[in-house]
């Protein structure tokens, strides 16, 4: 279970952490704790593997990326561990889950995602990635981004929900 | 203009923001420029929009529980549906997709009981049916988004 601390720690820096010479005393402060103890329990947090990464969470769209790709396969269950630790390795891969499938509606279990700068540049990403992991025998589906309609960081949670 | 310092706070920085009492002094100090310049480029990449924040990005399903959700959404229907799903304080990343499953968005809750309450609201205000898509196993490592940052993106920073 997680302290109680550690969690108003996390919603307030996921607020985003002050673009100041002493960003961790600010939080500090907001909290009524101290420096050192905020960059200790972050540095544990971290270490422990619940905080992923800490750092500069770009807008990817801004910065040229236009393109945005999920792409999903329908990989044998038996195969798609490997399969996902493979796609895993390539440079234009962000993201890659396992997920159910649902019925024929949606018959596929493998979710990655394709950031480029163009559509033919996925597309061609995507080719590339299909012929490398042996991937042609497998059903794919490729859903480009249209509209985006919110993009935000997690807030955990509903603050109500802390102070409990 | 993106200048180097910008390439390099950009690229550089997504995993491990220094954990010290002075990050963006020590981040200059690995960079060779001042405290003042990281100070004012991380200032401009946020006031221009080219960061989100600096903060930290939570392993999946450590902190309540998420899903992934779709719903197959009629064209004349997408901006009233969309509007109300993303009026939910538990959901982020809301986008519409080229698919028969056009709206895509990623639920987070406290817990089971909760997600399922937000769901059975969204379903009920929206009038369409959702299909879950919990993750059930992460196999990407490698993180952070590796830009590669060309003419392209100075010309975007340029017209911005």
């Amino acid at each position: 279970m997680i302290e109680a601390i550690d969690l108003q720690l996390i919603v307030a820096v996921q607020q985003g952490l002050p673009i100041a010479s002493r960003p961790y005393a600010l939080i500090a402060e907001q909290l009524d704790l101290d420096e050192a103890e905020v960059i200790e329990r972050l540095s544990k947090l971290k270490q422990q593997g619940l905080i992923k990464r800490l750092g500069v969470i770009v807008k990817h769209r801004r910065l040229g990326y236009q393109s945005n790709a999920m792409v999903v396969f329908n990989i044998p269950d038996a195969l798609v561990k490997q399969m996902g630790q493979q796609i895993s390795q390539f440079q234009f891969i962000n993201l890659c889950y396992q997920r159910p499938r649902h019925g024929e509606q949606w018959p596929y279990n493998l979710f990655c995602m394709i950031h480029g700068k163009s559509r033919e540049k996925v597309l061609q990403q995507l080719s590339y990635l299909i012929a490398n992991c042996a991937l042609e025998d497998y059903a794919h589906d490729i859903l480009f981004s249209r509209r985006c309609f919110k993009q935000r960081g997690a807030l955990y949670f509903p603050l109500t929900t802390i102070t409990a | 203009m993106l200048s180097f310092l910008h390439q390099q706070l950009l690229n550089d920085y997504q995993q491990d923001f220094p954990l010290s009492p002075t990050p963006y002094l020590d981040i200059a100090n690995t960079l060779g420029v001042t405290e003042e310049e990281v100070l004012a480029a991380f200032s401009a990449l946020a006031e221009q929009d080219f960061i989100s924040r600096i903060g930290p990005i939570i392993q999946p399903n450590q902190l309540g529980i998420s899903t992934l959700v779709a719903m197959a959404i009629p064209e004349a229907d997408m901006s009233k549906v969309a509007d109300i799903v993303s009026q939910y304080p538990e959901v982020n990343h809301n986008y519409e997709r080229e698919h028969r499953f056009n709206l895509w968005f990623v639920l987070i809750a406290r817990d089971q009981p909760h997600l399922a309450n937000v769901i059975e609201q969204i379903e009920r205000q929206t009038g369409f049916k959702t299909m879950q898509l919990p993750l059930l196993e992460d196999y990407f490592i490698n993180l952070g988004f590796q830009l590669d940052l060309d003419s392209k993106a100075e010309a975007i920073l340029v017209s911005a």
